[in-house]
């Protein structure tokens, strides 16, 4: 335990309501992000997966919208301390979209119009973990919040789950993306704390 | 956002929990103050980055805030302005239950992006709304320290004039640092003798205080999610390159 502060009682939550290390939580949801909401006309959006050797598969809006999508319920836990419980998504999953992809790959780099990008180990996109959402709380999701389609990984710190993503790159070995280069953590896992290099 | 774009990255081992021992506590507004820590071995900051700052309870309960540095790098002095939150967790005790000779935990500094360098030499306009306008402080006195001639533009948007943050401090500047300009905008109220209309910042007042998209300046702007969003959106639309307006947001529960 660390210094402790006399007569700082803090705003515990209910019981049951079980956040990571360091967090508090918040019924708004907040805006993050580094730069200017990049405006992405549907008509022009397209989503592609690349591999290592340069394979690529690509998607317009509604060949994407076409495919079968899931309802999502979770909870969200951004770098910046704050947690939004039971948040409603829809989207794909990341596995439908690298369905019969050949690949040697352990590691992917997310990339979003407006030239954000976060790297995300392979295996923390599959298996349910991760999906590529375009509806929150039954509506398109909002600009600031990432729309037209954000990637979604809740089970890492939200930077992870790149707004405006437009595509992932499958990589040999791990590279860094925006957040990653300016001192944030590779991973991100929320439970262990990991919110900065070195953590 | 080219990563090359990227100023610097944070090297080297975790970074550390400090005691910070706070040394004065400076009246800003009503609702805002400066808090000046010392900080044994602080590793040094630059412009525009923040810390987090944990509080712990009694019984082991402990919370996070981030908090923008306000000052430029000092030895093992960083100054904090904290806005009181209404009905906040964290920033009322920091306001009023903290005592000079006390201790809390800090670490950083964190964040290599919403940075300013003395060794940049385009020209800068910052546009902050309400305590946004800590970050862009710690700009404005950082180009001061280093004696840059880099020019500034600072656009500093409140409710009231009694809700600027360092007014003294402000009025000294643009008096003494060459090249530092400073407009205000009114959202709520403005100063009896105001020529200019009350209201949110508009594309008008970012034109005539801000800088031309051909200069190819260095926009940092920070305040509450709605004032950035907005803000943002009118330099994309005056013709800025989006890799050059740089963001910060917060909010009573953002960051």
């Amino acid at each position: 335990m660390g210094i402790v502060s006399p007569g700082f009682f803090g705003r515990r939550g209910s019981g049951d309501t079980k956040l990571p290390p360091g967090q508090y939580l918040t019924h708004d949801f907040p805006v993050l992000s580094a730069g200017p909401t990049p405006r992405i006309d549907l008509d022009r959006w397209q989503f592609d997966v690349t591999t290592e050797t340069g394979q690529r598969k690509q998607w317009s809006w509604q060949e994407f919208t076409s495919l079968p999508a899931e309802d999502i319920t979770k909870d969200i836990h951004c770098v910046t301390k704050w947690s939004k419980l039971g948040t409603r998504w829809k989207g794909v999953p990341v596995e439908t979209m690298l369905a019969d992809v050949e690949t040697a790959s352990d590691y992917v780099m997310a990339h979003s119009y407006g030239g954000y990008t976060t790297n995300v180990p392979l295996e923390d996109l599959l298996n349910g973990q991760a999906w590529i959402a375009y509806q929150y709380d039954g509506e398109p999701i909002a600009p600031e919040h990432g729309g037209p389609a954000r990637l979604l990984v809740p089970h890492l710190y939200f930077w992870k789950s790149a707004k405006w993503v437009r595509g992932l790159e499958l990589m040999l070995a791990d590279e860094q993306g925006f957040w990653e280069t300016a001192g944030y953590h590779d991973y991100g896992d929320p439970w262990r704390e990991q919110r900065y290099q070195g953590d | 956002m080219a990563r090359a774009a990227v100023p610097r990255r944070l090297i080297g081992g975790r970074l550390q929990w400090r005691a910070a021992t706070l040394t004065e506590r400076r009246r800003e507004t009503d609702t805002a103050a400066t808090l000046v820590f010392d900080i044994p071995d602080w590793p040094g900051h630059a412009p525009g980055q923040h810390v987090d700052v944990k509080l712990t309870a009694e019984d082991g309960y402990s919370t996070e805030r981030s908090y923008s540095i306000a000052n430029s790098a000092d030895g093992d002095r960083v100054e904090l302005t904290v806005q009181r939150v209404h009905d906040g967790e964290v920033s009322p005790y920091l306001l009023e239950g903290l005592d000079v000779g006390d201790a809390i935990e800090i670490r950083g500094p964190i964040g290599g992006w919403f940075v300013w360098r003395d060794t940049d030499t385009d020209p800068v306009v910052l546009i902050g709304g309400g305590s946004g306008v800590v970050p862009l402080m710690a700009m404005v006195r950082a180009r001061r320290a280093a004696g840059s001639r880099t020019p500034f533009r600072l656009i500093y948007s409140v409710r009231t004039p009694e809700d600027v943050i360092y007014a003294d401090e402000l009025r000294r500047r643009v008096r003494d640092d060459m090249g530092l300009d400073i407009a205000y905008a009114y959202t709520r109220e403005a100063p009896p003798d105001w020529p200019g209309e009350v209201g949110r910042l508009k594309l008008a007042t970012v034109a005539t205080h801000g800088w031309p998209p051909d200069l190819m300046p260095a926009c940092f702007v920070c305040g509450p999610t709605g004032f950035v969003e907005t803000v943002a959106d009118i330099l994309v639309a005056q013709g800025h390159d989006p890799r050059k307006v740089k963001t910060e947001r917060f909010g009573p529960t953002g960051p």
